[in-house]
């Protein structure tokens, strides 16, 4: 469990970086290292060079603003979880962020990292899904904008070009009237999830205008289903309505009708509990 | 007197170096010599196949390559199959593997080339570089594959049976055919392992000027390592030494040896004239080191009206993987330690220990008896369900009963001797069980949850455990004249606290301060005469001949200082390194002690003036008498007649989620019974610990084998073990103590005893809790689910079928 031998550069700027990753084609980024490093050590990735940004300046940051939470490249997990501001602006972030992984880990692991690692099994990618966030990449060729709506093309496979670095992950914040949620059942805490699912829920009064579910180890791809329809109607199914778009697996630890059989279980809790989160919102709003 | 050592709470001495992480462990040994060179295995990929040819003529190209060998360039008794350590004459078709595969692979990670490198990395480069040619053979994986045995793992093999076995007392069948009720139950175990910390690992190095080679082995035996080197090497005994440093877990993984490495390092460090080391990762481990568990069996059982067995007969399959090295012991304590603290009138129990084409199989904490405990506690489970009758109830009514001790069960035990129980007092021990755990509390409990919509389940299980086995252990006890107390004992330590327990007894019996005490263990150079710490052995064999030999010296003590203090023996005693006359002043302190036992020509400091010539001793007689030795020192040996059988019974109480199938455990308690304690805090860590692997062992591991031979959950990603979140927050821990009269100290092992019965209690529970039977473990969320979905249209379900 000794990587292949590859080599090592690390950049003190970001213009040396995007140069050096523009100029290897082999070449990958390094940030946390914690889902890279395992596998470069089972040799079931083995680049021709390491790209480590961690000296790169100005991408520590969780900055909160009127319109969300914006995450630096840099940004470890953990001082994502521990900012009380952001947390405010968008509760879902601390809600998903204390399942992913263990102290240690997040102390090292990106959110970032975790967002254009593209794993399906992992809460973030999704949460910016559900947001309706986006990442804005850089490259010699100049900075661009990707929602999250085009940003996971397959499994672990993220629509970031070669030679572009992810700078920064923005997750819009909560509008007033809107309540999130998020449960997650994992075979040992801080695992991958076997099933975890996310509600975005936006009320106008008691009314739920509009009702989105995200999901996590469900399907090869991080997936949000809108379920507004399913959850108006009084006799309706979300769970149903989002199965339709989700495609469960079997792995060791699971079978295919026992995650079907969570995401029936969790879907509902998830929008209740949103729509509370809502509605308690909404009150708090109105109280002052 | 000082106060007593011999059952004292003393926290362990040798945690400060392991919380700081100051362990020394093989990894960390000869770090500083730049001559050292490192390894690297080519394991196989694949589960079954033939070796048609091994390419390594890229290998020698890679920049740091010292060397490689394949089977090919091993000679002599290195060229031939690794030891089968333990024969029996059932094991008709022992088969053991080569160091390197010789012309045939039977499972995925056998190795088949070594590397020799300047660091790990060049060596898994160099690796990466070797091409092999196989011919691929259908694999066998699984018990129901070896046993259709359309296939053979071995060509010499008939139907992939490396033993048959059966052992009976009385007529079963004949007691069962005229029973009042009958059942038949078929149940699974499935496959897990140790997975200790600390993986595999050898350094050895070889001192051309001496011709001496000395090896560092992550092992539970030196003696057993340096036996095996010095033969397959060719080597005088004389020159090899095995050294055990700390080690990082063993749990039984590492009684095995030698493992091909253990050999291949030593052989490079001899042929390369560097220092040479192996260290085992984390995927080698799963793939290349030993597994256990994996049983299936089928129960036939008569019984009466009150539930007493009537007639018993078990029969079963276990899978032990691709060769047998460690002989039959793992299904020969199955087969006999299922009976745990019941007396069937008649039973018979017959195996059949099978190839597959995977990892192999050794003894595992509880070896075996994990898989026997599942059985029977299953079985008295379904005759109390038969019956309608409390689960404990039944069990009472076929516990062997204090008087009726030493209690012969007319089979044959692992050790090749009688199963006769020492002693023990069941019923005591269910009375304080049942306390411990509300048990007579829990249906009012279990309504009250469900008025909450909550469901609980309570089980329990009670098992026997042979522990102690023979043949010997060593000491030796060396008073310094300093009146530091050094002890050599041969077994190792993986952690299991050696330093403070056997201090502990060296402290009561020499009569000095436990801080003067240092225990070696381990280490061939201080005790070539040792077996093993494994089958919870070491207190019972070890503390007893540490006893015994600090006894000598303590005999030699007072006779020398008798002499110098005019007194007689029978009128000092030892207290805190000082001999006194009782009730005087009169004194001496056993450095001195020491000191006068050694004739000296040379004074080397002050206090060995009183040793030299014209200071001590009768100038007419020889200055060690003729039947003496100098020096303030004892060895002894303990070897006992059998082995000794501790218990215990564990209860949970689990709730199972009704939406997903999730299970919690809600209280867990034990009560134990290992004789006379030396340290209650040893013990119940080691009980805390065992709880610990158990939960892991019944609800989060297991190996998932493919079709193919594949292990898909090499890595602790997805080898679940339990996190510090997963196991019980309390243990609740209630003692008795009955005292083996097989040793001087009347203790008994407590190593593996906290995992015997967690496959049996969590099903038992889990059972409760659902109402339909489990009769498969371990068992996940998933599985449990399925199970809810295949008994949703039956009100009452059963497996357990009436009748044979
Ligand atoms: C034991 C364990 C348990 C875990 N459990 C979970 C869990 O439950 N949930 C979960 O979500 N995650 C889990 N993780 C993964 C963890 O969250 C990682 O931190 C995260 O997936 C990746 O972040 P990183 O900064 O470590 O990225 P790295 O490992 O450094 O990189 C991951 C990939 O992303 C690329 N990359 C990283 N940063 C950038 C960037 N700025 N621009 C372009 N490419 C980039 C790398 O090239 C690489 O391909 C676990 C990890 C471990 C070791």
């Amino acid at each position: 469990m000794k990587p292949a031998p590859f080599a090592f550069l690390r950049p003190s700027t970001l213009e040396e970086a995007l140069a050096a990753l523009a100029g290897e084609q082999g070449a990958k980024v390094l940030a946390g290292g914690q889902s890279l490093v395992p596998l470069l050590s089972m040799r079931l990735a083995a680049p021709s060079m390491l790209i480590d940004i961690n000296a790169l300046p100005d991408l520590g940051h969780v900055r909160v603003a009127e319109d969300g939470v914006r995450v630096g490249a840099l940004a470890r997990h953990a001082e994502v979880l521990a900012s009380a501001e952001a947390a405010q602006a968008q509760p879902l972030l601390g809600m998903a962020l204390s399942h992913v992984a263990h102290p240690t880990i997040r102390n090292r692991g990106t959110t970032v990292g975790s967002i254009v690692h593209a794993d399906a099994a992992a809460e973030m990618p999704m949460v910016l899904r559900l947001l309706e966030g986006s990442v804005d990449v850089v490259s010699v060729r100049g900075r661009r904008t990707i929602p999250a709506a085009e940003l996971f093309a397959g499994p672990l496979e993220s629509t970031l070009a070669h030679d572009e670095i992810a700078v920064e992950a923005f997750f819009p914040g909560l509008a007033p009237g809107a309540g999130v949620a998020f449960q997650e059942i994992a075979r040992r805490h801080g695992d991958y999830a076997l099933v975890g699912v996310a509600a975005h829920v936006e009320t106008d009064g008691e009314a739920v205008t509009r009702a989105r579910v995200g999901f996590v180890s469900v399907s090869d791809v991080p997936v949000v289903v809108d379920v507004t329809a399913a959850v108006q109607d009084p006799g309706g199914d979300p769970a149903a309505t989002a199965l339709a778009e989700l495609d469960p697996a079997e792995d060791i630890h699971a079978t295919a009708a026992y995650r079907t059989h969570l995401v029936k279980v969790l879907a509902p809790r998830v929008l209740a509990a949103a729509t509370d989160h809502a509605r308690s919102r909404a009150g708090e709003a109105i109280r002052p | 007197m000082t106060t007593k050592m011999f059952g004292a709470k003393v926290a362990r001495v040798e945690d400060q170096r392991f919380l700081r992480g100051q362990g020394r462990y093989v990894d960390d040994l000869l770090t500083d010599d730049p001559r050292l060179l490192h390894s690297a295995v080519l394991r196989s990929p694949h589960a079954h196949a033939r070796i048609v040819d091994i390419d390594v003529s890229d290998v020698l190209d890679v920049e740091g390559v010292v060397a490689v060998w394949t089977w090919d360039d091993l000679t002599g008794p290195m060229a031939e199959p690794l030891p089968l350590l333990i024969p029996h004459p059932s094991l008709t078709h022992g088969r053991t593997q080569y160091a390197l595969a010789k012309d045939e692979v039977n499972y995925v990670g056998e190795a088949i080339a070594f590397v020799v490198a300047v660091d790990r990395y060049v060596a898994e480069d160099a690796v990466a570089r070797i091409r092999v040619d196989y011919e691929f053979l259908k694999p066998v994986v699984g018990i129901a594959a070896a046993r259709a045995a359309a296939t053979a793992v071995h060509d010499d093999v008939p139907d992939n049976v490396g033993a048959r076995m059966e052992q009976e007392n009385g007529d079963a069948r004949a007691a069962i055919a005229t029973a009042p009720h009958t059942l038949t139950l078929d149940l699974d175990v499935e496959r897990s392992a140790c997975t200790p910390m600390e993986g595999r690992g050898t350094v050895a190095r070889w001192d051309p000027d001496t011709s001496r080679l000395t090896v560092w082995s992550s092992t539970q035996t030196s003696t057993g390592v340096r036996g095996c080197v010095a033969a397959k090497l060719g080597l005088d005994l004389a020159k090899v030494d095995v050294v055990t440093p700390d080690v990082g877990g063993g749990f039984g993984v590492k009684i095995n040896h030698p493992w091909p490495e253990e050999l291949l390092v030593p052989l490079a460090a001899m042929t390369l004239g560097r220092p040479v080391k192996f260290t085992e990762d984390r995927r080698e481990h799963f793939i290349s080191s030993a597994h256990e568990r994996a049983q299936q069996h089928h129960v036939e059982v008569g019984f009466d009206d009150d539930g007493r067995l009537l007639g018993l007969n078990v029969e079963f399959w276990h899978d032990h993987g691709a060769y047998t090295p460690y002989g039959l012991i793992v299904p020969i304590i199955t087969s006999t330690q299922l009976l745990g603290p019941y007396k069937p009138a008649n039973y018979r129990v017959v195996f059949e220990s099978l190839y597959t084409n995977t990892v192999i199989v050794t003894p595992y904490r509880g070896a075996g008896r994990p898989q026997g405990c599942f059985v029977m506690e299953r079985t008295m489970d379904a005759i109390a369900a038969y019956l309608g009758k409390d689960r404990t109830e039944v069990r009472a009514t076929n516990f062997i009963q204090p008087d009726e001790f030493p209690y012969e069960h007319g089979l044959v035990f692992q050790d090749g001797r009688e199963l006769t129980y020492d002693s023990g007092d069941y019923p005591a021990s269910l009375v304080k069980l049942k306390e411990l755990v509300g048990w007579d509390e829990f249906e009012d409990f279990r309504a009250e949850m469900a008025a909450q919509g909550r469901k609980v389940g309570i089980g329990l299980a009670c098992y026997v455990e042979g522990t102690g086995v023979g043949p010997y252990e060593g000491a030796h006890v060396h008073v310094e004249t300093s009146g530091k107390v050094k002890v050599a004992t041969g077994l190792t330590t993986q952690g299991q606290g050696h330093q403070t327990a056997f201090a502990q007894i060296v402290a009561d019996t020499l009569g000095v301060r436990f801080e003067d005490v240092e225990i070696t263990t381990g280490d061939t150079r201080k005790m070539p005469y040792a077996v093993g710490t494994f089958a919870s052995r070491a207190a019972v064999m070890s503390g007893s001949a540490i006893h015994l030999a600090a006894l000598r010296a303590k005999e030699k003590a007072l006779r020398i200082a008798a002499e110098a203090l005019e007194a007689s023996e029978d009128d000092l005693e030892i207290a805190d390194g000082v001999v006194t006359v009782r009730g005087t002043d009169a004194s001496i302190d056993l450095g001195t002690v020491a000191v006068l036992s050694n004739p000296l020509r040379y004074a080397f400091d002050e206090a060995s003036k009183a040793a030299t010539q014209f200071s001590v001793g009768d100038p007419g007689k020889p200055p060690v008498a003729e039947d003496d030795e100098p020096g303030l020192e004892g060895k002894d040996f303990y070897s006992p007649p059998r082995s000794t059988f501790a218990n215990g019974m564990h209860a949970v109480i689990v709730e199972t989620d009704p939406d997903t199938a999730e299970i919690k455990i809600l209280k867990y308690a034990v009560v134990h019974d290992c004789g006379n304690l030396i340290n209650p805090m040893i013990v119940e860590g080691q009980i805390h610990g065992g709880v610990a692997q158990g939960v892991g062992g019944a609800l989060y591991e297991r190996m998932a084998y493919d079709e193919s031979g594949q292990l898909l959950n090499a890595s602790f990603m997805d080898f679940l073990m339990p996190y510090a979140t997963e196991v019980p927050t309390r243990i609740d821990i209630d003692h008795l103590e009955t005292p083996s009269p097989l040793n001087p100290l009347g203790i008994k092992g407590a190593g593996e005893a906290g995992v015997i019965p967690s496959a049996a209690v969590f099903a038992a529970a889990i059972e409760d809790a659902e109402g339909f039977p489990i009769m498969s473990m371990p068992i996940s969320p998933s599985e449990l689910f399925d199970l809810r979905l295949a008994h949703a249209d039956e009100p009452h379900p059963t497996e357990a079928t009436p009748g044979i």
